[in-house]
C-alpha cells in the first residue's frame, strides 16, 4: 500500500538548511496499522507531512498504491486513495464553517454525489448523529471536533488514513473513545493506517508494527509483539520503553 | 437586524446548540452577534445616529424645510432662528436644509470608498500573504509606494490630475485609502496560511483560489469590517477637506466639507455657517467610530467569542 524509500526532508537553504528527516524506509501493506513513535522533534510528524504533500522539499521515492509520488503536484486520484487526520482538532477546523459546510465541501472537491445521504451517514460514521450537522466548531468539544475530522477524512472514501498524533491533544476519557473509533473504523472500512505518535500505550494498542525514530532516522522497525514483550534491538529503544513504563507507574 | 423583540420560543430557537437547518444556524449566529452588539450602549447609539442619517438621506426632499439651493439675499448670514433652525449662509440658503441634502452627498463618498478601498485591499493582501515569494514581495512594495505618500496629499494629486468633481474625489480617496487594508488583510492571511485547516482542505484537492476565497477571505473580513468602521470617520473627514480645498463637491452640491469651507470668511462673526456642518461632521465621525467599537466586540475572532 505505501512504501518509502531513502526518504529526506529538508527545511530551508544552505546553512540554515535543517534535515528533518534522513534516510527513511519503511512499508506498510495493505490493511496494516503501522506506528512511528519518538520524541518530539524525531521527524514523525514530517514523514507524514511529505506523504500527504504538504512538504515539498523532499526526496527519495514514495510508492502509493504502487503510484511513485512526484515531488509538488498529487492528483486527484491521490487524494481519493491518502487522507489525514491533524493533531489539533481545535486548529483543524475552520472555525467559520459548520461541520454541514465542512463536509459538504469535501464531499462536493471530491466529486460526491448524493451529499446529503452521504453527510448523514458520515456523521453516523464517525459517532455524533444528525444533531451535530449544523452546528459550528466553537459548540463542539474537543472530543466532537476530532470525530468530524475524522469524518472529513474519510468523506473521500480513501484506502490509507494518515494519522497525526490524533489523540494528543484531547482529554484521557476522550482518547480511549477515539482510538476504539479509529479501530473500528479500520475493520468496517478496510483501512490502511500510518499513525504518528509518542504515546507508546497507544500505538501498541492500535498498530501491527511501528518503527521507532530518533533524531530524524529510524533506528527501528519492529513488530507490536517484540513491543509488548520488550525485546528491542536497540538500545534507544529500550530507553524508550523504559521510560513509558516509568511514567506510567509513577 | 430587526430581531430586536423576538418571542421567548423564537429566542429559544435563535440560540439553539443544536440548530436544525443550515437556516436556523446561519440565524442563530447572526441573533448572538446582535446580542453582543447590543451590550454595548455607545455603539447602539452610533448604530441609532447613522440609522438617522440614512433616514435623513433619504427622506431628504420631504424632510428639508427649503430647497437647498434657493437663494435669498435679502436674508443672507442671518442667525437661527425660528425660521431657518440653524441660520442662513452667504448666500441666504437654509443651513439646515443643505446639511440634510448633504447627508446623502456624504453617505456616497463613505458608502463608495468604504466599498471599494476594502475590496481592493483584501484582494492584494490576501493573494501577497496567500501567495508569498515574488508575488508577495512585487504587491507589497506596491502597496509601501503607497503608504509612503502622506494621504490627502495622494489624493489631491489625483483628483487635480483627474479633475474635480465628486466622482473623482471618491476615486482618489478609494486608491489612498486601500494600502493599511492590504497590510492588514496580508497579516490575517499570514496567521491561518499554514493552519491545520487549510492544510486539510488542500488534502481534498482544493485549488489556491477556492481556499483564498472560502477559506482565508472569511478570517480577514470580520477584521477588516471593524476597521473599515473605525476608518469612516478619517474618510468623511478626508473628503471634507477635500471639499474644503475645492477640489471635492464642486458649488453649489450642499457638501459639508464644502459648506465649512464656504463659511470659512464669515467665522468670526457669523460661526454659524461653519459650525453647523462642522458638528454634523463630528456627529456622523463620532457615530462611526462608536459602531466600529461595537462591531469590534461582535467581530473580532480574538475576542471572547472563539
Amino acid at each position: 500500500m505505501l512504501t518509502v524509500d531513502h526518504l529526506n526532508v529538508w527545511f530551508g537553504h544552505h546553512p540554515d538548511r535543517v534535515d528533518a528527516v534522513q534516510d527513511a524506509s519503511f512499508s506498510v501493506a495493505q490493511g496494516e496499522s503501522f506506528g512511528l513513535v519518538g520524541e518530539s522533534g524525531s521527524g514523525k510528524s514530517t514523514i507524514l507531512r511529505a506523504i500527504a504533500g504538504l512538504i515539498d522539499t523532499w526526496s527519495g521515492t514514495i510508492n502509493v498504491a504502487g503510484r511513485p509520488l512526484t515531488a509538488r503536484r498529487r492528483d486527484r486520484a491521490f487524494y481519493k486513495t491518502v487522507q489525514m487526520v491533524f493533531q489539533d482538532p481545535y486548529a483543524s477546523l475552520h472555525p467559520r464553517h459548520s461541520v454541514d459546510a465542512v463536509l459538504s465541501e469535501t464531499l462536493r472537491l471530491q466529486g460526491m454525489d448524493d451529499i446529503d445521504r452521504r453527510i448523514a451517514r458520515l456523521l453516523d460514521d464517525v459517532g455524533l448523529g444528525r444533531g451535530f450537522r449544523f452546528r459550528y466548531p466553537h459548540q463542539l468539544s474537543g472530543g466532537q471536533r476530532q470525530r468530524v475530522a475524522i469524518a472529513r477524512a474519510l468523506a473521500a472514501e480513501p484506502r490509507l488514513l494518515l494519522l497525526d498524533e490524533p489523540t494528543s491533544a484531547l482529554d484521557v476519557s476522550v482518547q480511549a473513545e477515539i482510538l476504539n473509533l479509529l479501530a473500528d473504523l479500520r475493520a468496517e472500512h478496510g483501512l490502511t493506517y500510518v499513525m504518528v505518535s509518542h504515546d507508546l500505550a497507544v500505538v501498541g494498542h492500535m498498530c501491527d508494527r511501528l518503527a521507532v525514530m530518533q533524531g530524524g532516522r529510524i533506528v527501528e522497525v519492529m513488530e507490536v509483539g517484540a513491543l509488548r514483550q520488550g525485546t528491542a534491538r536497540q538500545d534507544y529503544t529500550r530507553q524508550l520503553i523504559a521510560a513509558s513504563q516509568g511514567y506510567a507507574r509513577a | 437586524m430587526n430581531q430586536a423583540r423576538p418571542a421567548p420560543s423564537r429566542k429559544e430557537w435563535l440560540l439553539s446548540d443544536a440548530p436544525q437547518t443550515r437556516r436556523q444556524a446561519r440565524l442563530g449566529a447572526l441573533y448572538q452577534g446582535w446580542l453582543t452588539f447590543r451590550g454595548n450602549k455607545l455603539a447602539m447609539l452610533g448604530l441609532i445616529v447613522l440609522v438617522g442619517l440614512i433616514g435623513m438621506a433619504i427622506l431628504a426632499p420631504w424632510i428639508a424645510p427649503q430647497s437647498p439651493f434657493a437663494q435669498n439675499l435679502a436674508n443672507r448670514l442671518q442667525p437661527p432662528s425660528s425660521e431657518h433652525w440653524l441660520g442662513t449662509d452667504a448666500l441666504g440658503r437654509d443651513i439646515l436644509s443643505r446639511l440634510i441634502h448633504g447627508s446623502r452627498i456624504t453617505l456616497f463618498i463613505v458608502g463608495t470608498v468604504a466599498l471599494i478601498a476594502p475590496i481592493i485591499g483584501l484582494f492584494i493582501g490576501t493573494v501577497a500573504g496567500f501567495a508569498g515569494g515574488w508575488v508577495d514581495q512585487v504587491l507589497m512594495r506596491i502597496t509601501d509606494i503607497f503608504l509612503a505618500f502622506p494621504k490627502l496629499i495622494l489624493a489631491l494629486a489625483f483628483v487635480a490630475a483627474l479633475g474635480p468633481s465628486i466622482g473623482n474625489a471618491v476615486l482618489a480617496l478609494a486608491l489612498t485609502a486601500w494600502p493599511p487594508y492590504a497590510r492588514l488583510a496580508r497579516a490575517e492571511t499570514l496567521t491561518v496560511r499554514n493552519a491545520d485547516f487549510i492544510a486539510a482542505a488542500r488534502l481534498q484537492g482544493a485549488g489556491p483560489l477556492r481556499l483564498l476565497i472560502r477559506h482565508v477571505w472569511p478570517l480577514c473580513i470580520s477584521s477588516l469590517i471593524v476597521r473599515v468602521a473605525l476608518d469612516m470617520a478619517g474618510i468623511i473627514l478626508s473628503a471634507a477637506g477635500l471639499g474644503f480645498l475645492g477640489l471635492g463637491a464642486q458649488p453649489p452640491m450642499p457638501e459639508w466639507g464644502a459648506m465649512i469651507s464656504d463659511g470659512r470668511t464669515y467665522i468670526l462673526d457669523f460661526w454659524w455657517v461653519a459650525a453647523m456642518p462642522g458638528i454634523a461632521i463630528f456627529i456622523v465621525s463620532m457615530a462611526f467610530n462608536l459602531l466600529g467599537d461595537g462591531l469590534r466586540d461582535v467581530l473580532d475572532p480574538k475576542g471572547a467569542k472563539e
